[in-house]
């Protein structure tokens, strides 16, 4: 089973037509990807604040995704500034911090959070088999639609054994510490959670071929995109028109 | 004179690890036959219908559908069409955030409209009696309402034999009696695993085992009826 907690939802988001929403959801990852402006990543990080508000996603789950992303920015703040090269701005210890290393920090910081929000309100919020559906008709290769919904199969397969063994494990008295028994333990579980996930993927794909799977996604639902679909298409569109321009503002200033 | 749904003969498999879990099985499975399959963990029941279902190819061996010999593997691609398999685990069998959606996914797969599908689904829902199940989240369903709606799922690409792979294991007893009703119910053969004597007794015809990848068939193979008396019988409890 694949648990998709936001896949669920009547939100104005969940009821916008698939397609414009794995379109845009590109467009902007590729946008904030590319952006180096701060004031862009900015705008773009309240534009997919915007999103997740309008999505209705339940806040404690969010952050629950969110929490490995911080764990590896915490680290990227820590690490950065004190080894990248450039201008001075305090010292902490022996080691200069870097105006460059803060700045590069706080880049990865917005658009990792802009890209990952923007991509939970438009795209986490329809089932895979949706979203399978929506690639297939916009005539996204069939390998590479394969490709990504295993991905995202995976993922979410791999996080739910992953509760599932560290419960065990906690269960029979485990107590994360920093010591060799707590490493091994999580090698372990490491290890242990691979190979179910790719069992159990396995045994999903052969229940999906069981009942007639050929590679192609159905969807019950009809796509239409009503009125409404092209007025908030259009707004988000020029939304990121905007940052765009935010953009380029930015370049040419620099 | 019964057609044969299923013809095995001399199918052995090993898995890449060099487990040989299958060795030699012959069977013959008639249209109209309900059977049981007895064995101990391991002994191969579970490998032996994914064979069936040309989920696993055989590294020996020859099979036939229908009367049909199988030439090519992709022959194997209408068999969901005919035999559906219930899985061990129901999680593994859904997938869909919505159980009408669960249930659809065969019939659209197999060319039905969506209108179509979505009258099938209910239809062979409401069948289980599971109306009103529609739109539940099959990931927040009871171990029983997901048995039933797994079986849904197979029910609704209307097959004509089912595999049924433990399918009260986990269950309680009244809706272990439920499942006994509505298998009893189908116009269908089949063949069911189960460690649970009872439940084969009251629904097949015979029993075969299986032990160590080998399928005995024999007469020597006679299930003793596992009846009791119930000095309580209006207190439901479980036999272990
Ligand atoms: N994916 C696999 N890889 C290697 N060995 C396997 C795999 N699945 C099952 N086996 C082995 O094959 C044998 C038969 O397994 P299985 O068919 O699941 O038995 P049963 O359903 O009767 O309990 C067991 O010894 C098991 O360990
Ligand atoms: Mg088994």
């Amino acid at each position: 089973m694949i648990a998709e907690p936001f896949a669920v939802g009547r939100s104005p988001i969940h009821r916008m037509d698939p397609r414009p929403r794995v379109v845009l959801a590109t467009v902007f990852s590729f946008l904030a990807a590319l952006s180096n402006g701060i004031p862009t990543l900015a705008g773009g990080l309240a534009f997919s604040v915007i999103l997740v508000a309008a999505a209705r996603l339940d806040m404690g789950l969010l952050v629950r995704r969110l929490l490995p992303l911080w764990g590896f920015l915490l680290l990227l703040w820590l690490v950065l500034p004190l080894t990248h090269k450039g201008e001075t701005l305090y010292t902490i210890g022996p080691l200069p911090a870097t105006r460059e290393g803060l700045l590069l920090s706080a880049r990865i910081t917005l658009k990792s959070h802009a890209i990952l929000l923007a991509f939970t309100a438009w795209v986490a919020t329809m089932s895979f088999v949706t979203l399978g559906h929506a690639l297939n008709r916009l005539r996204a290769p069939e390998k590479i639609v394969h490709l990504l919904l295993l991905t995202y199969r995976y993922i979410f397969v791999l996080e739910e054994e992953y509760g599932r063994l560290l419960r065990a494990a906690r269960l029979r008295g485990f107590q994360p510490g920093t010591n060799l028994h707590t490493y091994r333990t999580y090698a372990y579980l490491i290890g242990m959670l691979f190979l179910r996930a790719a069992d159990r993927a396995q045994r999903v794909h052969r229940a999906m071929q069981c009942r007639g799977f050929q590679g192609k996604f159905y969807s019950l639902y009809r796509f239409r995109a009503a009125p409404s679909d092209w007025i908030g298409g259009a707004a988000m569109t020029v939304a990121m028109i905007g940052l765009v321009y935010l953009e380029w503002k930015c370049r040419n200033l620099s | 004179m019964p057609q044969p749904v299923i013809t095995l003969k001399g199918i052995s498999f090993t898995y890449p690890g060099g487990k040989t879990a299958l060795d030699r099985i012959d069977l013959t499975f008639y249209e109209g036959e309900r059977i049981g399959l007895l064995g101990p963990n391991g002994s191969g029941k579970t490998t032996l219908f994914h064979i069936i279902m040309g989920l696993l190819q055989p590294t020996s061996g020859a099979m036939a559908f229908f009367g049909n010999p199988l030439k090519d593997p992709r022959d194997f691609k209408t068999i969901y069409r005919q035999i559906g398999l219930l899985f061990q685990d129901a999680d593994d069998q859904l997938f869909c955030p919505s159980v009408l959606e669960d249930v659809a996914f065969g019939p659209l797969n197999m060319g039905a409209s969506r209108e179509e599908a979505i009258r099938i689904a209910r239809e062979t829902l409401a069948h289980l009696g599971l109306e009103g199940f529609e739109d539940r989240f099959p990931h927040h369903l009871s171990g029983g309402e997901k048995r039933f709606v797994s079986l849904a799922t197979v029910l609704a690409m209307s097959p004509r034999a089912l595999l049924l792979d433990e399918p009260t294991t986990g269950l309680d007893a009244q809706t272990r009696t439920r499942l006994i009703d509505v298998l009893k119910g189908l116009d269908l053969s089949y063949l069911i695993i189960s460690h649970d004597m009872a439940f084969l007794a009251e629904i097949t015809d015979k029993v075969y085992a299986m032990e160590k990848g080998r399928l005995y068939t024999e007469e020597k193979v006679r299930l003793h009826r596992h009846v009791h008396a119930h000095p309580h019988g209006a207190h439901p409890h479980e036999h272990r």
